[in-house]
């Protein structure tokens, strides 16, 4: 125990100063990265901007961009296809997200939206009071033909700093850039096909099945 | 009910597994009269391809009769029907551009990630063929769950029976693109590697497309001898110098294209090919590609390449010179069978293709596991297994 208390507040230490080095490159990186980049978007960047985690996707949908961005400006919908979420409850001007975890555990995000552009863009941020520190943002564009529409999810997140923050990373039980991406998947599917993909042979086997079962 | 589940290499064996069931409103279920043991089933009994867990029921090509149907399934109880083995939304970008074999939604989400590191793109879902595309439960079984099944299953005509229809689930169409990829000409002289099932529809197609001649290689007599029987000439790969011959039955020029129906597992004794076997055996992951390999070097220049044949990963010494120096053409996939199996259908009712004359063996299911020791060591007789849950099975449920 004491040993470990010991090595973690070396850590700490060693730690600090790397993170203090580290902000230090970071901005010597960014600088340079100022005004002369390519036109890829900046979480496809060898080096990240910013301290948080940050990650982004695109999905192409054949749905025109109206219908999808109604449906995500509705938050009550989203747990329909992010599978860690178990509800998103209205409370004032703030959204709730309860967030599952194992054993019966839950994690609770209060965000508010902070930008909306109808039918193009919605963001949103954690408020005082959330477990995790988060800014989201969903955008909506016109793909080229009858393709639909091009729907970019970029999240950064700010887990409580150290071992609390790894503690509720393996609550969530996987990386959320592989959660994410797989929502987002799923709602591409949910939107194109009406369901939500599953090769379980029976209705106890599927993954929504399963995690209900774990909880209880 | 009863199916054929996968325990290990060359382990299958037929078991007591659940009753599938309706899970999402396009789904229907599927009572299976006939399913096949196909040649890329022997990649999985062989354990070469990655993602298959003991449990997992193998199969996937099947039909039968409908029993059960979900909210907004278009099928009607009781209807026969043939279903393709890739499974397909009908609603996303490639689906739409009659890509059914990359469709983006069918493989759900969360196994997507393996094909997804490994080829860049996530695959589409397959029936009874590994994790990696989709892990659905397959159709050497007496039920399926079929989703989307407004959009893949063909309805057939009882006046046609079973053994006619069958092969619209998987082989008929890929032998049908695989001559279709070779982009053939009237006065082409096309040479096809391999004369299992999808090697003998391919020169079937190739002759139905017009080709002037068509060679089919491959050292099983009996399988040659089909071939034969369809209009080919024919080559024994133990006894004759393939390239050799090629360029002498194609008048100095080369054969005009080549369809490599052989895949992964191509036997040869090249110190490349031996090499690989043993990579192969260690999970490095290494096809053996004596095949194709000799099909690049065969074609003439500015010829056409096409490869129904499965590969998984990756190969050495790929002749990646010839490829360029020659302006090959190379078109590989899996089968888009939605896309076909109308006008095959068509083309079987009139005659034009016939499907009955390579099977070889009609099992009941319950000796599957016998079907796929012999499909493999016997295959210059075992041309083609078909298995049928409903023949010789006691009637005590
Ligand atoms: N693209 C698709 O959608 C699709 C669909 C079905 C099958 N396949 C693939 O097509 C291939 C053939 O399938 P099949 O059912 O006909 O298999 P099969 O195993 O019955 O036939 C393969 C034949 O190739 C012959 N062969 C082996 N090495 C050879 C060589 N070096 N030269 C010439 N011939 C050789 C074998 O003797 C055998 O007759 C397999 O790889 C299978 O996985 C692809
Ligand atoms: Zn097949
Ligand atoms: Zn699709």
């Amino acid at each position: 125990m004491t040993n470990d208390k010991q090595l973690g507040l070396a850590g700490t230490v060693a730690g600090l100063g790397l993170a203090i080095g580290g902000l230090a490159f970071g901005a010597f990186l960014s600088q340079r990265r100022k005004g002369g980049d390519d036109d890829a978007p900046f979480y496809t960047r060898k080096s990240p901007d910013s301290d948080n985690a940050v990650l982004g996707r695109t999905v192409t949908i054949r749905k025109p961009r109206a219908e999808l961005y109604a449906f995500w400006r509705d938050f009550g919908n989203l747990p329909r296809f992010m599978e860690n979420v178990e509800t998103i409850r209205k409370e004032g001007d703030h959204r709730v997200w309860l967030i599952k975890a194992p054993a019966g555990q839950t994690v609770e995000i209060k965000t508010e939206v902070c930008e909306d552009v109808e039918g193009k863009r919605i963001a949103w941020r954690s408020v005082e009071g959330s477990d995790i520190e988060t800014r989201g943002s969903v955008e909506f564009a016109d793909a080229p033909g009858d393709r639909g529409t091009r729907v970019s999810l970029v999240m950064s997140y700010n887990p409580p700093a150290g071992n609390l923050g790894r503690t509720i990373a393996k609550l969530f039980q996987r990386e959320p850039e592989v959660q994410a991406r797989h929502d987002l998947k799923r709602f591409k599917g949910l939107m194109e096909t009406g369901e939500i993909a599953t090769s379980a042979h029976r209705k106890e086997n599927t993954r929504a099945a399963k995690q209900q079962e774990k909880e209880t | 009910m009863r199916a054929l589940t996968w325990h290990g290499t060359h382990d299958v064996r037929v078991d007591t597994v659940d009753d599938p069931e309706i899970i999402n409103s396009r789904d229907a279920i599927i009572e299976v009269t006939s399913t096949a043991i196909c040649g890329s089933d022997l990649h999985l009994y062989d354990g070469v391809i990655p993602g298959v867990l003991p449990g997992d029921v193998l199969g996937h090509e099947f039909m039968g009769r409908v029993v059960e149907t979900g909210s907004d399934s278009t099928l009607k109880k009781g209807q026969r029907v043939v279903v393709p083995f890739t499974i397909s939304c009908g609603g996303c970008f490639h689906c739409q551009i009659q890509q059914f074999s990359a469709c983006e939604n069918s493989n759900p989400a969360e196994k997507q990630d393996m094909s997804a590191k490994l080829y860049g793109h996530s695959m589409a879902a397959l029936f009874g063929y590994s994790h990696m595309t989709g892990g659905y439960s397959g159709g050497q079984a007496e039920y399926v769950r079929v989703p989307y099944s407004d959009v893949g299953p063909i309805v057939v005509p009882d006046h046609l029976d079973d053994d006619k229809v069958l092969f619209l689930s998987d082989i008929l169409p890929t032998g049908w693109m695989a001559a279709e990829n070779a982009e053939i000409q009237p006065d082409d002289t096309v040479a096809v590697w391999g004369c299992g099932p999808v090697g003998l529809f391919a020169i079937q197609s190739a002759i139905v497309m017009g080709a002037s001649k068509v060679i089919a290689i491959d050292h099983y007599p009996n399988r040659l001898a089909l071939a034969k029987q369809l209009g080919a000439e024919v080559i024994d790969f133990r006894k004759t110098n393939v390239r050799e011959a090629l360029m002498e039955m194609s008048g100095g020029i080369g054969v005009d294209a080549v369809i490599d129906a052989v895949g992964m597992e191509s036997h040869g004794f090249a110190v490349d090919n031996l090499v690989d076997v043993v990579k192969q055996k260690v999970g490095m992951g290494a096809d053996r590609a004596s095949a194709l390999k000799q099909a690049i070097l065969a074609v003439r220049p500015g010829g056409r390449v096409s490869i129904p044949g499965v590969y998984g990963g990756m190969t050495d010494k790929f002749p990646l010179g010839a490829l360029m120096e020659k302006g090959l053409h190379i078109r590989s996939g899996q089968t888009h069978v939605q896309r076909y199996t109308k006008d095959l259908l068509e083309k079987i009712e009139d005659g034009t293709l016939d499907t009955t004359f390579l099977i070889s063996h009609r099992l009941p299911l319950e000796d599957a596991a016998r079907g796929y020791e012999c499909f493999r060591t016997e295959q210059d007789s075992w041309t083609k297994v078909v298995l049928k849950p409903g023949m010789d099975t006691p009637a005590t449920n």
